[in-house]
């Protein structure tokens, strides 16, 4: 369907996008943090445009890679490639040792599969809902507390695969605080979490993204995520 | 317990499990299994301890190292033990294979239960139409190739054909048979099986079948 071809020294990567999913924030990330020139197209997921459906034709969803014209989806699918296609633009996302890799591969499927459902469960849903979410989310928070114990970044001493993966945790948890008043947690009980996240924040490929924490809760405002709704 | 001491906890009926022993057979890695027979009611302190975010089998100790979910141990093993690669070369048919990874992951298996495991005729024939959808997928990937990589026998064919050991059921209590819809997927089941790696290495079909009887009767849909 999709024939490879390689232009050396011209490549082209296209990235569909959304502001808010925190599955393309991580792809935008990693494309800076590799400083790998790319065209950003947003889409409106009411309205997608036919490019994106052409790409992506069984999850019709962003984050969708374009690198030469080749589709590539899936976020966590996406991370690798890159990792794999610009390996050392400046340094790898991934450890070398397959072992490491295999463990960060596993908390990666973590955040996604358990810890970000229930994070935004506890945000969007009501009464007992919210409850039981709560309860969850903090319960697998403890689990990265613990992660990152000893270490300054989720993938050790520098920000790498996993740090982007766990990053929408970073990026959209002060946010939310500010529009929902929902608070999770706190420096006395995530001391750990709350050193990574402003770590993390404070990287420049990080701090340079769109959209930045003002923006984020501009945003979240705008969308009506209002306090005790 | 030496360099490259390789165990493997598993439960039979598990499709999980299955497929890592095909991709432990395919690159002939000797292993010892340890089976886990009672994972509803008593899971084993060694399970607990070595996947205690999930507490499922299938777990690898490499070296008494854990390595939990089947999809990471395979590309683990692929990683860890290079010769006779399950992976594509090149970074995007790993991309391709990564994507279709995930997407059977995410589909088949649950879709595959939701048509066992009600008695409402409506709802039966709507989780045979959804499987179905998904199989549409998987078969148009598929094409008319041998295997899901080419002519290679590779980690997507793995990572599918361990789930196959419940399709029978399905088909049985869904009323359709995967050939009449999809006969080249039916065939690449088929040429699957008959590699020796795939047939000592699954559980056969009739057993899964029994299990999914039995399961009925327990949840009162028998």
């Amino acid at each position: 369907m999709f024939k490879k071809s390689v232009n050396k020294g011209m490549e082209k990567v296209k990235l569909f996008a959304t502001w808010s999913s925190p599955f393309v924030k991580r792809i935008i990330w990693a494309l800076k943090l590799k400083n790998i020139e790319h065209e950003i197209i947003y889409e409106d997921l009411a309205n997608k445009s036919p490019e994106l459906l052409k790409y992506n034709p069984i999850h019709k969803k962003v984050p969708v890679l374009v690198h030469n014209e080749i589709p590539i989806c899936e976020s966590l699918v996406i991370l690798e490639y890159i990792d794999e296609t610009w390996k050392d633009a400046p340094r790898p996302l991934l450890p070398k040792d397959p072992l490491d890799k295999a463990n960060q591969r596993f908390w990666a499927k973590f955040s996604d599969d358990q810890v970000l459902p229930s994070f935004y469960g506890y945000i969007m849903k009501q009464g007992n809902e919210k409850e039981e979410a709560k309860e969850t989310t903090l319960a697998h928070l403890k689990r990265v507390e613990q992660l990152l114990s000893e270490k300054k970044f989720l993938s050790g001493e520098s920000v790498g695969f996993l740090d982007l993966v766990f990053g929408w945790l970073a990026e959209n948890s002060r946010p939310l605080e500010v529009v929902t008043g929902l608070k999770l947690f706190d420096e006395d009980s995530f001391p750990n979490l709350c050193a990574w996240r402003d770590k993390f924040l404070e990287v420049p490929a990080i701090k340079e993204s769109w959209p930045d924490q003002e923006t984020l809760i501009a945003k979240y405002q705008e969308i009506n995520l209002s306090k005790g709704k | 317990m030496g360099k490259d001491d390789v165990k493997l906890m598993t439960m039979w009926a598990s499709p999980f499990c299955m497929r890592v022993k095909v991709a432990l057979a395919e690159k002939e890695i000797a292993y010892e299994e340890i089976q886990e027979n009672d994972l509803l009611t008593c899971k084993s302190d060694l399970l607990l301890k070595s996947n205690p975010v999930h507490k499922q089998v299938p777990v690898l100790f490499h070296d008494d190292k854990p390595i939990c979910e089947s999809t990471n141990i395979i590309t683990y093993l692929d990683e860890a033990f290079p010769a006779k690669p399950l992976f594509p070369e090149c970074a995007y048919g790993r991309s391709r294979a990564r994507f279709w990874a995930d997407y059977i992951d995410c589909k088949v298996h649950p879709a595959g239960r939701a048509i066992w495991s009600t008695k409402e005729k409506d709802e039966v024939e709507a989780a045979k139409n959804n499987f179905l959808e998904i199989m549409k997928y998987l078969a148009g990937t598929l094409g008319d190739k041998d295997y899901f990589n080419g002519d290679k026998f590779g980690f997507v064919d793995i990572l599918l054909i361990g789930l196959t050991t419940w399709f029978p059921a399905y088909e049985k209590y869904g009323d359709f048979k995967l050939e009449d819809h999809y006969p080249k997927l039916a065939a690449w089941i088929t040429r699957s099986w008959a590699r020796e790696t795939v047939s000592e290495s699954l559980t056969s079909p009739e057993k899964i079948t029994n299990l999914v009887i039995m399961l009925r009767k327990m949840h009162g849909l028998e």
